[in-house]
């Protein structure tokens, strides 16, 4: 997606207003909220227990006892997805923060800084960038040891770059503005300048490409936990349901049905919230709709 | 131009010798010795010894990289520890899977999404658009390999139009062997169509805004034939961009789909190579897969220049 880099002047009520009157947002704010709040409940209560294997009641279809039915071990479907809810987020979170947390100050630096120390950072960008994501995440989960905590590290690796883009990107254009040149005469420093005025202004661009790393962290610990890779038994992952689910489709397709709606409409949920930020946040691509 | 062209090639080479450098260093820090892994538990000391002697495991670590990199230079990866087959032969027999499936992927992909986005952008901001990029959005939160797992139950386990999985080979017809891709290539080819779709239109829209096609339509062209010719033909930089990450996606990330289909794919050889310790072949193979990459997103660069005659000219 184009990023944009105008930073609006408006008070904090004004955003509110456009925030809740912007369809996109307000459809993937009430849908995120709604999957973090079912991941928080989880901690304190879910409708069965999950750790319980019932083998009287296994692969039962959806009844009212059991919303979403039950798995080959004879657990309650929806309350392996309110578990394995929390367990994506967290995944999905920490991998976004170790993006952010190296990415950010990286592409700041080269920003900054430019010349040698830009090159260095584009091309250690270009060089994480032609390791395929997926592939590389396998590879570092195999040979470091399954595991939702190297699954974690994996994707937040392939995070860094894309932030460090991000800022890199945001930073030049703020760097040229009349109030950097005012902070510049009053004797500040590139660093100071940096944390005080440059990241303040693209806070937006970073909140809106978190979002959209957060959603594909949530699709890439599926995936690994999918191959055996990411969150390891007997913690419910969905991409590990959706694995015991493949070869009891036949008989049992609603164990692969529910676990991956639930993971659609996470991610559905996070990128429309990103967009409906960008949207309200960026007059330009709203003259656009 | 020219200029331009040498320091794409200059920096696609760099990088290229870096990624192979990383791959090694990874590959030779992790534990596991390939000698012992061969011979089995039971085997002596001595044994273990002369074997590494044979592999060149003792030589210095700048030699065996060298070694490793001017063998991928001249295509020859080296013996794969547990098939005991020359790595290319594998790599040969896998890649005639992997290279259809993500090709017929591609073009499923941009066959569904460029129509797509040519619609939303005619019926923009009415009904057709609001639904079309719903779809898409839909389509962009699906996981592939979810979406592989219903396409299978559909179609293969309800109706029986397709094997569920398995790859006969060539050898058995070519039909037979299409018809085994068509489910892999379905489930790979979808959300890739739901975020080309989105490119394709947000990169109309943009060109559309743009004053020399304000001066097509005054000088009486239809809108349709503006469309075409003008905003097609400059927002294709941004979908080209996309095509050639996507492609680049495709060839390795075909690897849980591979396994969903039990397909015997480039990303399934990785991914066997890797559990059970198979390093000659996962660093070839991965050092394959990243120089296509660089050589894709080289080719994307070099596209733009096709595309955009403006680049021809700027020196």
């Amino acid at each position: 997606m184009t990023l944009r880099f105008d930073i609006p002047e408006e008070n904090f009520a004004d955003i509110l207003v456009k925030a809740f009157t912007n369809r996109s947002f307000l459809t993937g704010f009430v849908i995120t909220a709604l999957v973090a709040a079912v991941a928080i409940v989880s901690f304190f209560w879910t409708p069965f227990d999950v750790t319980r294997l019932i083998i009287a009641d296994k692969t039962q279809a959806p009844s009212p006892a059991h919303w979403f039915g039950t798995d080959h071990f004879g657990r309650d479907i929806f309350s392996m997805i309110m578990v394995g809810a929390r367990n994506s987020i967290a995944v999905a979170l920490v991998a976004v923060g170790i993006g952010m947390g190296v990415g950010v100050p990286l592409g700041a630096l080269a920003a900054a800084r430019g010349g040698v120390v830009d090159e260095a950072v584009m091309r250690l960008n270009d060089l994480v960038f032609a390791f395929p994501a997926l592939l590389s995440a396998i590879m570092i989960t195999a040979i470091f040891g399954p595991g939702a905590l190297n699954a974690i590290v994996a994707i937040g690796i392939f995070n860094i770059p894309v932030f460090a883009r991000v800022a890199r990107a945001g930073a030049l254009a703020i760097w040229p503005r009349e109030f950097i040149l005012a902070a510049r005469a009053a004797g500040k420093g590139k660093a100071l300048i940096t944390i005080e005025h440059v990241l303040p202004n693209i806070v937006t661009l970073l909140l809106v490409q978190g979002t959209i790393q957060f959603a594909l962290g949530i699709l890439a610990e599926a995936g690994l936990s999918y191959v055996g890779l990411g969150t390891q038994p007997p913690m419910p992952s969905w991409g590990r349901m959706l694995f015991d689910a493949q070869t009891r489709m036949g008989m049992a397709p609603w164990m692969a049905i529910f676990p991956g709606m639930a993971i659609v409409v996470t991610v559905l949920g996070l990128n429309l919230l990103g967009d409906g930020i960008a949207d309200i946040l960026d007059p330009k691509s709203r003259r656009q709709r | 131009m020219t200029a331009y062209l040498l320091k794409r090639l200059a920096i696609a080479l760099i990088t290229l010798v870096l990624a192979s450098m990383v791959v090694f260093a990874v590959l030779e820090i992790i534990p596991g010795d390939p000698a012992r892994l061969m011979l089995g538990m039971n085997a002596s000391a001595d044994q273990v010894e002369l074997l590494r002697n044979q592999m060149g495991l003792n030589a210095p670590l700048a030699a065996r990289y060298l070694h490793w990199a001017g063998g991928l230079l001249s295509l020859d990866f080296g013996r794969s520890y547990t098939y005991s087959v020359p790595v290319i032969d594998l790599v040969r027999e896998r890649i005639v899977v992997s290279l259809p499936l993500a090709l017929i992927a591609l073009a499923l992909s941009t066959i569904i999404a460029i129509p797509v986005g040519l619609f939303s952008v005619g019926r923009h901001g009415r009904a057709g658009d609001t639904i079309a990029m719903g779809a898409a959005q839909l389509g962009v939160a699906v996981p592939n390999f979810w979406f592989a797992l219903m396409l299978i139950y559909l179609f293969a386990v309800w109706l029986r139009l397709v094997p569920a999985g398995g790859f006969p080979g060539w050898s058995a017809g070519v039909w037979p062997a299409l018809k085994s891709l068509v489910l892999p290539a379905i489930a790979l080819a979808l959300p890739q169509a739901a975020i080309l779709a989105r490119v394709t239109r947000s990169a109309l829209i943009e060109v559309l805004n743009e004053d020399y096609i304000r001066t097509a339509r005054a000088k009486g062209l239809p809108y349709r034939a503006v469309l075409w010719r003008h905003a097609l033909r400059n927002a294709m930089i941004p979908v080209l961009t996309i095509l050639g990450l996507q492609f680049a996606f495709l060839l390795a990330g075909t690897i849980i789909i591979e396994n969903v289909f039990y397909l015997p794919g480039l990303g399934r050889l990785v991914f066997q190579a890797i559990t059970q310790r198979d390093l000659i072949v996962v660093e070839s193979v991965v050092m394959l897969l990243v120089a296509a990459v660089i050589a894709v997103n080289l080719l994307v660069d070099l596209s733009y220049a096709v595309v955009d005659p403006r680049l021809r000219s700027r020196q």
